[in-house]
């Protein structure tokens, strides 16, 4: 069989790839800000909460995750009569997106903390809300801070996502493992995979570039 | 002005307020008053308390014991009844609209521009129209000489340009008493000038009530009705600034302003 | 049974009980093959790290771009490319080899960057002094940058210990005996998948909790300002 016939099935992997790293970072990021944030309230419930989310997935493994949410929750629900059965994308973007959180959520506590005193105070100085402070002023200076750290996370997911396959998941890695099935011819399918997961990497990684080039352009003005 | 120094009603009034932090004693029952109107610097060494008393007025730094009043308002309490209260966040935020405060550091906002920087807590906390918050903004530039650089972000603007827009900032919110902490110490010597000119020109408002704290003893003595020299926590001597620049009763004052004037010696 | 030992079903918690040694022994696996991709990882990142800051572009250019292939590309894959590819070249290897090369390989790129990072954070200064004092140049490796820039490099080398760790799951799929790959097969024999993978996630709670734990006595118990060479 010629490799050209591989990349057919291949592409359609990859596009499952790409919407899985798309949906699974975006979610990610969303539960990055709310633990991270969280995390420096002052609300003890609340901080706890982040504290025990950050550390549990922080501290076990992806693929764990991916096989409790996966196996184990739906016997959990069964347990207290709720039906926690998931279909594998279901399964696989949440485990992505509360895995890479995790991690997002320390990167945006410590930006956050970055941000000088000076600031804070003043915010306060000019009477702004500890909310607008927040959204105004604290986090529009804290993002650019966290950006660079957020695209090697995001590249991260991106390679995170050939997990799913494991839960028969048709991605990249899944339509790979079938065409090795059935033709046996593993080293042109795993050198075109590797090559497309990297094609794939470098554009995420361009489009990350450019989305801290956005946040942060109020510090290149001028320059 | 100075003859109503001990009249009643002050704008503000510190009535025997302790400040610690941990075992250090920064300010010690301190008993100070300000008139409305009234310009008053305040003059020290390091370590005095000068900050810590604009710090406090602003709201940055709670008190440890004592009472601050603010336009005859308990500044970091609330009236329950015949008692006080700790004060309650929005009871700050209703203090706090009386104040401004502007920084050695500037603490201008980086990531906006210098309009949006005079605009964003009057639109944010007052309420104020986008419309009407430029076209003040942008009055307020041109009193301080920076109309041409409304759109440029801070860090393309010199330290003594950066100071002007922090002034300008803090009067975009209309306060009744203005807190200067050492505005021109982290300044270029060539660019002090620039900055003292915009505070002096506040200094001829009737209405406004300035506290500020300089080493600039010139200046000092040009623009203040009164001088408070700090020691230690409290006010070791205050008086007119003929009174205090020429003949400083206490030994101390004599001491700094010696040091200060001539650091050759 | 598995490994030899039965499990109880009776109840939750003899289920529960009655499987615990044998995720002990996938434990052993897990952290077995840690330790080896760990030193894999270190040798092969090395390798990078020298390459990488070779005197000519002709090594260091492919060098730069081979780490961010490898970087950039799922541990999964590399799994498989090494566990179908390796074979056809006449190299087998058993499956726990094939899975602890895949786990240096993939980590290798991180670690060649900790080297260099470590390296590069020793104030170039440092250098200049040394060839002032007009020490030989290989002796001002090993006697002035070496001793400054391990306390740097070994936290963030464990670091990627706890991380090698967390990912050493993946290599069930090669059906290396590992913890997780053990809790699946329990779970799919017995059809309770519950109780095994909730322990197993205990277990990786309580590893990475002493792991950092060790990190961070390192952090802070290694001389910042260089190790005595005695
Ligand atoms: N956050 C803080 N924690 C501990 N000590 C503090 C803090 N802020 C101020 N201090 C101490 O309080 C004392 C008074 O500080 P303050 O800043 O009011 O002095 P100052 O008169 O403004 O001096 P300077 O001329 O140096 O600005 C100093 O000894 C200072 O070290
Ligand atoms: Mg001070």
């Amino acid at each position: 069989m010629e490799w050209t016939s591989y990349l057919a099935p291949l592409s359609q992997g990859a596009w499952v790839t790409v919407q899985l790293t798309v949906y699974s970072t975006i979610l990610g990021g969303l539960c990055a800000f709310v633990f991270g944030l969280g995390k420096l309230s002052h609300n003890p419930l609340l901080k706890g909460f982040s504290v025990a989310y950050i550390e549990i997935f922080r501290g076990t493994s992806l693929l764990v995750q991916l096989f409790w949410i996966y196996f184990a929750l739906p016997i959990m629900g069964q347990a207290i009569g709720l039906d926690l059965r998931f279909p594998p994308v279901v399964a696989g973007v949440v485990a992505l997106a509360l895995n890479i959180g995790a991690y997002g959520a320390e990167v945006v506590r410590g930006a956050v903390q970055a941000v000088p005193k000076e600031q804070y105070e003043a915010a306060t100085a000019l009477n702004f809300t500890s909310r607008k402070r927040l959204w105004r002023i604290t986090l529009p200076q804290a993002i650019p801070e966290m950006m660079p750290t957020f695209g090697n996370l995001a590249v991260q997911n991106l390679k995170d996502t050939a997990l799913v396959s494991l839960i028969s998941l048709g991605d990249l890695a899944f339509r790979a493992e079938q065409i090795r099935n059935f033709t046996q011819d593993s080293v042109t399918v795993y050198t075109l995979v590797l090559f497309m997961y990297f094609g794939m990497a470098l554009v995420l990684t361009a489009c990350m570039k450019l989305l801290e080039r956005y946040v942060g352009r109020w510090r290149a003005a001028g320059r | 002005m100075n003859d109503a120094t001990n009249t009643r009603d002050p704008i503000i009034k510190f009535d025997k307020v302790v400040k610690r932090f941990g075992d250090h004693v920064v300010l010690d029952e301190l008993d100070f008053e300000v008139q409305r109107g009234e310009k008053v610097t305040i003059i020290g060494p390091s370590g005095s308390g000068k900050s810590t008393v604009l710090r406090i007025l602003m709201t940055l730094e709670e008190i440890n014991d004592g009472v601050v009043y603010v336009g005859g308002e308990p500044l970091w309490h609330q009236r329950k009844g015949d008692s006080l209260a700790p004060a309650s966040e929005q009871h700050l935020r209703q203090m706090r609209s009386q104040l401004g405060m502007v920084f050695q550091q500037f603490n201008l906002f980086p990531h906006m521009t210098v309009l949006r920087n005079l605009t964003e807590a009057p639109v944010q906390v007052l309420g104020v129209s986008k419309a009407e918050a430029r076209k003040r903004g942008m009055e307020l530039l041109e009193m301080v000489g920076l109309t041409d650089q409304a759109n440029k972000y801070p860090h393309q603007l010199s330290g003594g340009q950066q100071q002007r827009v922090g002034i300008a900032r803090a009067l975009a919110m209309r306060p009744k008493v203005m807190l200067f902490d050492e505005p021109t110490s982290a300044l270029d010597p060539e660019l002090v000038g620039e900055v003292l000119n915009v505070i002096r020109s506040l200094a001829d408002e009737h209405d406004l009530t300035m506290l500020l704290v300089t080493h600039e003893m010139h200046f000092a003595r040009q623009v203040s009705d009164r001088i408070c020299f700090f020691d230690q926590g409290r006010i070791k001597e205050q008086g007119k600034p003929e009174e205090i620049f020429t003949a400083p009763k206490e030994e101390r004052t004599r001491a700094f302003l010696k040091a200060v004037l001539d650091p050759d010696d | 049974m598995f490994f030899g030992i039965e499990w109880d079903t009776s109840s939750q918690w003899a289920f529960a009980i009655s499987i615990f040694p044998i995720l002990l022994h996938g434990l052993v696996v897990t952290l077995q093959a840690t330790v080896v991709g760990f030193f894999i990882a270190l040798a092969l990142g090395l390798v990078l790290a020298a390459l990488k800051s070779a005197p000519t572009r002709i090594i260091r250019w492919p060098a730069k771009l081979v780490t961010e292939f490898i970087r950039d590309t799922p541990l999964l894959i590399q799994l498989f490319f090494l566990f179908y590819v390796l074979p056809e070249f006449g190299l087998t290897l058993p499956a726990f080899l094939t899975g602890a090369l895949a786990l240096g390989v993939q980590y290798s790129a991180y670690t060649s960057e900790v080297y260099r990072a470590g390296l590069e954070a020793v104030a170039k200064g440092q250098r200049e002094a040394a060839r002032a004092l007009n020490l030989a140049s290989s002796r001002t490796f090993t006697h002035i940058i070496l001793p400054q820039a391990i306390p740097r490099i070994i936290p963030a080398l464990g670091n990627y210990l706890v991380s090698i760790m967390k990912d050493v799951p993946v290599l069930s799929v090669v059906t290396v005996l590992e913890m997780l790959g053990v809790a699946k097969i329990i779970g799919d024999r017995t059809g309770g998948y519950l109780i095994p993978l909730s322990m197993v996630g205990g277990l990786y709670l309580v590893m990475t909790l002493i792991a950092s734990f060790g990190v961070r006595y390192l952090d802070t118990h290694l001389p910042k300002r260089g190790l005595s060479l005695k």
